[in-house]
Formats: C-alpha cells, structure tokens, sequence
C-alpha cells in the first residue's frame, strides 16, 4: 500500500543522507521525496511516499523515528490529509495540437506558463494520481520534458505535526 | 572561564567526560588533539599497532565495564581501518565514542591526501554521526556523543574533526555541560504499565514457558532482576550468544544457549512452549532458523528498549518497550499483586509436568549432562574450554574470535556473571578477541582474561601482541588449533561433500611459540589430553605474562547441535555427525 510519511527533521547536514540512507540501507524504497526549510529554520519538512505492506511501514516508521536527526513523524495516510504533487511538463505544440494542448491544461486546470513557437510549459498541481491523468491525457502529444517535485502533504483538520 | 584550544579542549572534555582509557593511533589530521594529549591530559592513551584493534579494545573494555570505550584515529586510512570495528559495536550495541581527524574544513571535498568522507561512510553502522565545524562546539558535541552512545539501546557514535578545528593557536572558552537535553532524542524510560500487567497475566497462565534473554539484559544491567523472575515464577531460561551471563549458567533453571549451536534442551523448550518471554533479544537468523516456523504454540512477550527491534522479525503478541531494569522491576511488582489476589497462579502442577519434559530433554541430549564428543586420540577442543573452565574457577573473563572454537566457548564454559563473556555476535568479526581482551584486561588487571582463539582468526589481528607487551596485558590467549578455517570446513563438510575451498593453510602457519617469544610473550603448545590441565594451570599462575597456549586439537570435530537449514525450525538439529532429531 502506499504511504506518504512526513516528517519534520534538525536542519543540519547530513540529515537527509540518514534518511535516504535508511531506505537503501534496509532494502525499503521511496517513490517520491520532497524537502525544504519550514518557518522555523532549524527544522526541514521531508515528506515521501512509499510503498510496502503494514509490517515493512511499521519497521519504516520505527526506524526513522530512531533517526536521531528525525524530531517527528507521521503517516498521513493512517488519516484524512491533502497532498499536492506539483508537476512542469514541455511538450511539442504546432498546429492543430495547439488548441488541443490548451483545452486539455484548462480540464485539469493546468496553466501555460511558458509559450514558444513550437513548445508550450504546462504547470500542474495535484495528487499524483491527477498528474499521471494529465500524462496520460498527452498521449497523443510529444512531451519533451517531465519534472515532478515530489509529494508534499498535510493533515486535514486541526491535526498538526510541530514540536 | 578558561581559554582553550580545540585540542585541548577534546583532552579535557574526555577528562571531564571521566573517560579511563584512550584507544588510538596518531597521523596527520589529529596531531594537534595528540599534542594536547601529551602537553595535558590525565586519560591515558593505548597505542595499538592497528586501528581496527583500537575500535575492538574500546569495545572490550566497553562490554566489561558498562562504560563507553573512546577511540582516538586520524582521517583516511585511520578512519577506514576503524570501520570494522565501529560495525562490530553497532551490530551488538556497544556504547562507543570514535573520534576521527579530518583533513582541514577548507580541503573537504577536494580529494586532499588522507581524506575520506567518514561521516558518510560510517553513517549505517552508527547510532550517530556528528562534524564538528567550529572548536566552540566541540564540548557540547562530545558530551551528546556520550550521551546517545550510552543511553537507550547503546551504539557508536561518531565525531569526525576536521584539524584546524583543532588548532593551538586560537583559544575560547571552555564549559564542559553538566547534562544534555537534545529534542529529537529521547529514549524510553519506562515500560507501559497496561502491557506489562498483561504480559504479567500472560505469565501466569503460561503452562510451558521459556524465558529467553539476550545481550540487552547484559548490556542494561538486568541480570539481577531476571534472575529473580526466572526464581520467583520457576521458569527456566535460555540465553542468547549475546546474553551469556545473564542469567546464571550453573543454576538447574539455566537450559544452555538456544539457536543454530544451542543445547538440545533449550531449542526443544522454545519449539513446544506457549509462552515466551524475550528480554533484550532480537529473534536473530541464528537463533529461530526458518522464521516461519518458529515456536508455533507461543505466545510471545518481548521487552526491548529499542521499539525497532519488535515485531523486526518474529511478531510479538505482547510488546513492551522500555529499558529492561524498569520494566522487570514493574512487571516482579505486577506478578506479585496478581499472585497474591490468586494463589492459584501459576500452574505449578503444569509447571512441573514442563520441567519433568524439559529434564528429559536434558537426560537425553544436554551438553553438559553427559559426554557429547567422542574421545579420539587427539584433544577434543570441548576439553579445552572445559579445562579453561576448572582452572580459572569460571570466573574469568572469556573473549572470543569468530569460528568454532568460539561455539565451543560459548557452550562449554558457564558463565554465572553477566559481563564476562565477551565475543563478536551479531557481525562475527575474526579478529575481535585478542584487542579485545586487551581492553578487558586493562579494565580490570586483577582479573584473569582468557582470549579463546583459532589460527585463523588470531593471525588477523596478532600484531596487538606488541601492544599488549608495551602496556603489560597479561591475557591468556587459547589457540584451538586445528590447522583449518574450522566453521568453514565444517560447512563444508556438511554442505559441499568436503571439498575444503581456502579454508586450510597448508604448512604455512607460523611457529606460534616462537612468534608469542619474539615479542616478549611466553609461548606452550599443547599436544596431548594429560598435559592439558597442568599447562593451563601453569600458564594462569603466570600472572605477569601473556601466555600463547598453542593447543592441537581435533582437526575432524563439528560444532553440535547445529539447526538443520534450510527449512528447519527450532526443534530440527544435527546433534553429531549421523544423528538428528
């Protein structure tokens, strides 16, 4: 099953080499792996995705948690949460593909943020099972470039993860 | 306050730290901390001839005292060559501290002469990891680094240094921490009362249960309290390789070591019972053989300080997570509420219907009930570790290499103290036990330390025997040799229809007598049964020098019971040659 598990780390070097390390290191793979500084600059946000069965995620979550530059975590998905993937895709634009493009972006409400005479940037925001939607979508386009940034994920509701 | 260097201030943080020894070797990066360690430091430091011995001598003397081991390397090659021996202490959860030089801060990353990432070499076979950048940081960095070394599960922790961290010629101020709070590190103190009543409940009903107790029950200082539950509740115990000593081998409730070479006895009683109680053990490959199969009937309580190590393999019907003193000490206190509101508890006459089993077993097939090897005419290694065993009284000190001789250690000699056995589990590391015995033996110089050895294993780290003439350690080292690699044979004798890969030396081993007499050391060897006793006895009354006992043994003997694999489960074990159960 897929998780996304988040967590909020010591912004020091190193960190995040531990915790891709752990994945490597006990055989568990990340799907998806998004990190950056929070509002408080000694802490950094991780989140990725995973995929295992309740055991591997339970060992997984066990031994982030023993990480010691790891300060919290938690499994979005054990609850009602958001999560955004945000994608830039380039794709061939000439002729008639054109408006078929622009009509496409607008249905998954994507915007063109980059024109040029035969290319167009589409950016999308979503869960990933959106942005897989709009590959699928382009299947008759010729994509020339796809960048994701990887999930990024809250909780719903009043539930927050902070110190 | 007072102005020091980095250097300095590494030498008195270590004071301040109380460490005992330093285990080191100097070189380029780590010259300043060595200058400010000769100028001022009341730490002595132990020169080793290797730095791997270093690593192994910390973790000696780590495992015998309780107390952190301190290693001092430099960068590159120093730093590479203590990796072995920082997998080692993380692989049985030594608590260790390693400092190492890095080249100088604005060389990193540019390939400068003896440089090697060590933080990120290191990185999984610590607990953690720490770079130091700025010479202010280093108190604060060396008290966390004893700190997470040596609480919780213990582990090593590394503190890499880059040299003009540690200059002469800038000075600050200098303020060892008193303690150390750190927010994303805070291991259990206590177990969780709802889980350890009904563990305590669980206990109480159990009618066939086995107490099996491993290396934490050593390492957090729980034998006592074991001890008393294992007497209060008549239940027997099995100890780990890791947990020798934790409960006392020569009580009747004691049933051996279980797994891949335990007793008989132990192994059946893990297979038929309905409860287990696991303390600070982890449900090793070694230990439940085909993990499918293991101890179908149980129900499984396990107490580990470590919530990762629960459930890791072998689910557990009741966790408990906490250091093991503090939950045995609730879990005697919930036993004797139960008991007193019903006397009935627990089932004696189940109980004894158990141990009437359990004592069948032993009549059956126990090691140390009957003669479990055959007399040839060549000196069974058991009769050697037997003969260790009379003659120091089994109190001594025991460290190991890795290999049979090291089973046969484990299975002969009754270790009724926790500490005591000191041995390489959980990486098998050949090598491991004559630095080690060196740090024993510097720990405790009254005391008498055996290293119990094969050629294999003590020609991988034998140049300490110049160490231990520098220092004075009179170890004793016991050399079972059979002029094979004999773990490797015996599986391949029993795997690969005899065929001997590599794992003998021909004539080429070195005339042990006279290598031990060239570094100053005194040097026997032992060919027949008769002289066995009176040369042990003569090499022990040596107080003051290391004696090489060189003691030809059985070339053709296994290591039994061995688990059948693959497929087996606990109960499936060779016990010689042509038997199995």
């Amino acid at each position: 099953m897929r998780r996304i598990i988040s967590m909020l780390m010591e912004n020091e070097p190193g960190a995040l080499s531990r915790v891709v390390g752990l994945f490597s290191q006990r055989g568990y793979n990340i799907e998806t792996l998004n990190v950056a500084a929070t509002d408080d600059p000694t802490l950094s946000r991780l989140t990725l995705t995973t995929v295992g069965d309740d055991k591997q995620i339970e060992q997984i979550t066990k031994h982030l948690n023993k990480l010691v530059d790891v300060v919290k975590l938690v499994d979005l998905t054990e609850g009602a949460h958001i999560e955004r993937d945000l994608m830039l895709i380039k794709v061939r634009a000439q002729g008639a593909l054109r408006d078929e493009v622009k009509r496409t972006t607008d249905i998954f409400r994507g915007q063109i943020v980059d024109v040029g005479p035969n290319v167009y940037t589409i950016q999308l925001t979503g869960t990933s099972d959106k942005l897989d939607s709009f590959v699928a979508a382009m299947s008759e386009v010729d994509i020339l470039e796809v960048v994701r940034s990887g999930v990024a994920g809250i909780s719903r509701g009043e539930k927050i993860l902070s110190l | 306050m007072e102005l020091l260097s980095g250097g300095e201030m590494i030498a008195r943080a270590l004071e301040d730290e109380g460490v005992e020894y330093i285990f080191g070797y100097p070189g380029g990066a780590v010259l300043h901390i060595y200058d400010a360690l000769f100028k001022d430091c009341k730490v002595p430091h132990v020169l080793v001839r290797h730095e791997q011995a270093a690593t192994h001598a910390a973790d000696g003397y780590a495992r015998a005292t309780g107390k952190p081991g301190v290693v001092l390397v430099t960068s590159g090659p120093g730093a590479t060559n203590a990796i072995t021996g920082i997998a080692t202490a993380y692989m049985d959860s030594i608590p260790m501290v390693v400092l190492s030089g890095q080249v100088q801060s604005h060389l990193i990353g540019e390939d400068a002469f003896q440089e090697t990432d060590m933080v990120g070499i290191s990185r999984p076979i610590v607990k953690h990891s720490f770079m130091v950048k700025r010479a202010q940081d280093i108190p604060s960095t060396i008290k966390k680094a004893f700190y997470i070394a040596s609480t919780g599960r213990p582990g090593p922790v590394v503190i890499d240094i880059p040299k003009d961290v540690t200059r002469p010629d800038e000075v600050f101020e200098y303020h060892y921490p008193q303690s150390v709070k750190m927010r994303s590190y805070s291991p259990a103190q206590r177990g969780h009362t709802g889980q350890i009543k009904k563990a305590a409940r669980l206990l109480l009903s159990a009618r066939r249960p086995v107490i099996y107790a491993g290396g934490g029950v050593v390492q957090g200082d729980g034998s006592e309290l074991l001890t008393r539950l294992a007497r209060e509740l008549d239940f027997p115990v099995t100890n780990t390789l890791m947990g020798l000593g934790a409960y006392p081998a020569t009580d009747r409730r004691f049933l051996g070591m279980l797994g891949m070479h335990g007793f008989y006895e132990a192994n059946m009683a893990m297979h038929h019972s309905d409860v287990i109680l696991a303390v600070g053990a982890r449900f090793d490959d070694r230990v439940t053989n085909t993990v499918s199969k293991f101890c179908p009937s149980a129900k499984i309580i396990h107490i580990d300080v470590d919530p990762a190590s629960i459930s890791k393999t072998v689910a557990a019907d009741i966790p408990i997570v906490g250091p093991v003193c503090a939950v045995l000490e609730e879990m005697l206190n919930q036993l004797q509420q139960l008991r007193e509101r019903d006397s009935s508890l627990p089932d004696e006459a189940a109980l004894q219907r158990w141990w009437k089993q359990i004592d069948e077993w032993r009549a059956q097939h126990g090691l140390w009930t009957g003669t479990r090897y055959t007399q040839g005419e060549h000196i069974m290694p058991q009769q050697v570790i037997e003969s260790l065993y009379r003659v120091t009284g089994g109190d001594a000190y025991v460290t190991s290499d890795v290999g049979q001789h090291q089973m046969f250690a484990a299975q002969y000699y009754r270790f009724d103290k926790p500490r005591r056995w000191i041995n390489s589990g959980g990486l098998g590391t050949m090598g491991f036990g004559l630095p080690a015995a060196m740090g024993v033996k510097l720990a405790f110089p009254d005391m008498d330390v055996a290293c119990v050895t094969g050629e294999g294993s003590i020609q991988m780290n034998i140049q300490e025997l110049s160490t231990c003439t520098q220092y004075n350690t009179p170890v004793k080292i016991i050399n079972l040799r059979n002029n094979y690699l004999g773990m490797v044979k015996q599986w391949q004798d029993m795997q690969y229809e005899g065929r001997y890969a590599m794992s003998t030396y021909e004539d080429s081993l070195p005339d042990f007598v006279k290598l031990v007499e060239a570094y100053g050391h005194v040097g026997m060897q032992v060919r027949k049964l008769e002289e066995l006793d009176a040369t042990m006895e003569r090499a022990f009354a040596m107080k003051d020098k290391l004696v090489f006992l060189d003691i030809f043994v059985d070339p053709m003997e296994h290591v039994y019971p061995m688990h059948v694999a693959p497929n087996g489960s606990m109960k499936d074990m060779w016990l010689s040659k042509n038997e199995r159960t």
